[in-house]
């Protein structure tokens, strides 16, 4: 029996450490979550006590309430709890996200939440752990993700903009509240004036308040004039497509931000004038330089393409089981956006 | 090709025919005469054959990626579309290829003949000059469809929208016969090679469904009663010795259906007869799952003309020898329809639509609800005095068709969909209770809306007890009512049955799987013709 079966083990409720007592990203109420980031299917309301990164800990005051038990410790630092060593390391997913360091006797568990390896300009650069035991996501596990330079990217959003104001459209961008519209404001920042759902706005002041800058984005409220954001720039979560809001809007193009946007037929899938692949997540080659980099002797596989991704890592020789959570709920992801619409309409 | 890469996005992204009409117009008006000519003739079938092996093109790019076999397979199912895999697949371009759409398909025109290591070489260098969304078109140009929704009709309004000329002249210019380095945008679109008053359609009287009780439609005797034939609905223009089949989409069938041109020519008055095109054996009208067989193929082969035959039912005439007649009472033109087909000897497939004989409006229910045993989908009711209106017009032309037959039933396989559809399980088969078993007797795609294929979608996802390949079995939970328009005993189905156009009426959220119809139900609902 191997040191890693007695460090972490999966539960019904999450992923969790006997030593430490505490869960890593549970998906059922327990008595102490060590928390990866302020998405709602990693970080669920209802937990006892809390521990997450320093730059996570006003997204989830802001996300789950500002009554929660909750403490947090900067990028690097390690802290023991119970008789484990545990530490936050950038996971370059969205502000404040972070891989989850284990140590108990010398054996190392990384968990990496969500994660993405390519640089971009806001969130901290993931940053490479060795470890023993390696549990990474999977959600774009497939060799046909791969991933634009983030220049490049860049550079397509803002000729997509000026093509609209050609045409006199406004450009609507679709991202959750949290992650993909803080990303898309740092690439869009200078092409024009932004304005943003209240939604975002208010994430974004959350973000603010524990000292991080983001670029200059306006409320985008129902009071203002269609003039004021004629050719303007809009980012809003994607739950607003079909609203009043949106249909208030003069002449509006809209624009799917996600990494499934890579195929075709998800493009067409919803009735949107464009699609970008901009992701949160670790393409293809991400995934397997993360894996390769964390020299770990076991991976497990989860939320995503676990069947394919595990099944390639054994085949490269590297070992990998696969590991059924609740990260990823699609449904959860939904109605979350449906509860950022509601704030406005 | 940057021109017609940022086309093809265009098109691509919306769903709107407007918006694929406005960008198409927009491409018509910059881009170079013959690049202009290719894109036409590359929506209209008239592309050149594929110079490369769709698995030649596989192997080279399972090659190139060194990726196994079975990863480069799930990622196709994942896609749904080969060309798109490839181009998503292979790596980053390493410089820099520019030529228009006319070079590029001048080059594939001159691989066809060349050596498997020429092509191979062609192929890799186009691959590694091309950025993602050029190497899917320049995969797409090699063979297979765009699948962007760009149908003949689309191609032609906008060419519509560009000249001012009537569209119906576009498509038969378009549809023409005519050669691309022979003839110039402006010759083609003008129909230089075409005589147009020859092929000239009038556009379809089209009815609506009846939504009131027989007896209110008047005396039974100031109506013509026929069958509701379950084809396609076709045009003969025959002047001049040519002849042209027009369907009601607007669209050139003719060189598909050459066994009604061939009897057609028997006549020798000229003429302009509605119809409808069906598949057609021994005299009896097949299914439209048959006459499918033989729609939009580019080659009609013997052996498709022998397996489905098609036939013709002759529903009315509109112009006689020259004269437009369309303002003459449907009693007269049917009795003009009846003198022509009597000047010749008419061969089996080409038939007078018989009329339904009745005195008294009662008696129409019966023949209404046995009208599945010929193949037929109802009755059509005409009033005797009615002109040949333009489109569709209330009151004159009712169309009556038979309730279709429904079953509860379990989805037991999901399946992905193909291009717009390629994220989401779309194709689903169903079965029925067989004991204590189940037995598949359904595959259906259609009649559910977005939201709810999404959340099926993620169901499957969920229940799905396979983890690789396209096809997913789930568990038997969800129940749709499934409905149909026939139901006959088969030896090729397991269930021992074949539907007629199974199609998903609703999702019966609220019934448990223990509730679904067994087999013995469902053949009950065989009718004895």
């Amino acid at each position: 029996m191997s040191a890693e079966k007695k460090l972490i083990k999966f539960t019904e409720k999450g992923i969790y450490c006997p030593q430490g007592r505490f869960y890593l990203d549970p998906w059922y109420p327990v008595d102490y979550a060590v928390i990866s980031h302020g998405h709602a299917d990693h970080a669920r309301w209802g937990m006892k006590r809390y521990l997450c990164s320093d730059d996570s800990k006003a997204i989830l005051q802001h996300r789950l309430g500002a009554d929660i038990n909750i403490e947090s410790i900067p990028y690097g630092k390690e802290i023991k709890i119970n008789d484990v060593l545990v530490s936050f390391y950038p996971a370059g997913h969205v502000i404040g996200s972070a891989q989850i360091r284990l140590e108990y006797k010398g054996y190392v568990v990384v968990f990496t939440g969500d994660y993405k390896t390519q640089p971009d300009f806001i969130t901290v650069p993931y940053e490479s752990v060795k470890c023993n035991t390696f549990i990474t996501e999977s959600t774009f596990g497939l060799p046909i993700y791969n991933w634009k330079k983030e220049e490049v990217l860049q550079q397509e959003l803002h000729n997509w903009v000026k093509a609209n104001q050609t045409n006199n459209r406004t450009s609507v961008f679709l991202g959750y509240s949290l992650g993909k519209a803080q990303r898309l404001l740092s690439l869009l920042e200078g092409c024009d004036d932004i304005y943003v759902h209240r939604s975002i706005y208010n994430t974004n002041e959350a973000i603010s308040s524990s000292g991080i800058k983001l670029p200059d984005a306006k409320l985008w409220s129902a009071d203002l004039d269609k003039k004021t954001l004629q050719n303007k720039i809009i980012i809003a979560p994607p739950a607003i497509l079909g609203s009043r809001m949106l249909k208030r809007l003069p002449n509006p193009a809209t624009a799917i931000c996600s990494g499934w946007m890579q195929i075709r037929g998800n493009k067409r899938w919803q009735a949107v004038d464009a699609g970008f692949a901009v992701s949160d997540h670790a393409d293809w080659n991400g995934l397997i330089s993360a894996v390769k980099a964390s020299e770990a002797e076991q991976v497990y596989v989860t939320h995503g393409s676990q069947a394919v991704f595990s099944k390639y890592l054994n085949e490269i020789g590297i070992k990998a089981n696969e590991l059924v959570t609740e990260y990823g709920d699609e449904a959860l992801a939904k109605a979350e956006s449906e509860n950022e619409k509601a704030i406005t309409e | 090709m940057k021109l017609f890469s940022e086309l093809i996005s265009a098109i691509e992204i919306t769903n709107k025919t407007n918006a694929k009409i406005e960008a198409l117009v927009n491409y018509f008006k910059v881009a170079p005469d013959k690049d202009k000519l290719w894109l036409i003739a590359l929506f209209t079938g008239k592309r050149p054959s594929r110079p490369v092996k769709t698995s030649l093109m596989k192997e080279w790019c399972i090659e190139i990626t060194k990726l196994p076999e079975w990863l480069f397979l799930e990622s196709y199912s994942t896609v749904g579309d080969l060309g798109e895999t490839m181009a998503l697949l292979l790596p980053a371009p390493t410089h820099k290829l520019d030529l228009s759409l006319h070079e590029w398909m001048t080059e594939l025109k001159t691989l066809k003949s060349k050596s498997e290591a020429e092509k191979k070489a062609f192929v890799l260098e186009a691959w590694s000059g091309l950025d993602q969304q050029e190497r899917l078109i320049f995969n797409k140009l090699i063979g297979g469809s765009f699948r962007i929704g760009v149908s003949k009709k689309t191609l032609v309004n906008a060419l519509a929208k560009l000249t001012n000329i009537d569209a119906n002249q576009l498509m038969h210019s378009i549809i023409g016969n005519w050669d691309i380095e022979s003839i110039t945008f402006e010759e083609l679109i003008h129909g230089k090679h075409i005589n147009y008053d020859n092929s000239k359609p009038y556009p379809f009287c089209l009815a609506y469904a009846l939504e009131k009780e027989l007896p209110e439609l008047g005396e039974p005797d100031d109506w013509i009663v026929e069958q509701k034939w379950d084809g396609i609905r076709g045009q003969i223009v025959k002047r001049n010795n040519e002849i042209y089949i027009w369907s009601r989409g607007e669209e050139l069938v003719t060189k598909q259906f050459p066994e009604i041109v061939e009897a057609i020519r028997n006549f020798k008055d000229d003429f302009v007869i509605d119809g409808e095109i069906l598949a057609m054996k021994d005299n009896d009208v097949l299914l439209f799952n048959d006459l499918q067989k033989r729609l939009n193929r580019k080659n009609v082969t013997k052996k498709l003309l022998e397996d489905v035959p098609i036939g013709f039912y002759a529903y009315d005439i509109l112009e006689f020898e020259g004269e437009d007649i369309r303002q003459h009472s449907f009693e007269t033109r049917r009795g003009r329809l009846e003198s022509v087909f009597n000047t010749i000897a008419l061969p089996d497939h080409i038939k007078l639509s018989f009329l339904v004989e009745f005195n008294e409006w009662e008696e129409l229910y019966n023949i209404r609800n046995n009208s599945r045993a010929i193949n037929s989908e109802g009755l059509m009711l005409k009033m005797k005095q009615s002109p040949y209106h333009t489109g569709r017009k209330k009151g004159d032309w009712w169309k009556w068709k038979v309730d279709p037959l429904t079953i509860d039933a379990v989805m037991i396989y999901a399946q992905k969909g193909s291009g717009r559809r390629s994220s989401k399980y779309t194709d689903y088969t169903f079965a029925v209770k067989k004991d204590d078993k189940l037995v598949t007797v359904a595959k259906a795609y259609s009649g559910l809306t977005d939201k709810e294929i999404t959340e099926i979608s993620q169901w499957v996802n969920k229940n799905a007890i396979e983890k690789f390949g396209p096809v997913r079995t789930v568990k038997p939970e969800l129940v749709f009512e499934i409905a149909f328009e026939g139901i006959a005993l088969s030896n090729r189905h397991k269930s021992g049955v074949a539907l007629r156009f199974p199609r998903i009426s609703r999702w019966r959220k609220d019934k448990p799987v223990e509730e679904i119809d067994t087999i013995e139900t469902v053949k009950q609902l065989i009718t004895a013709p």
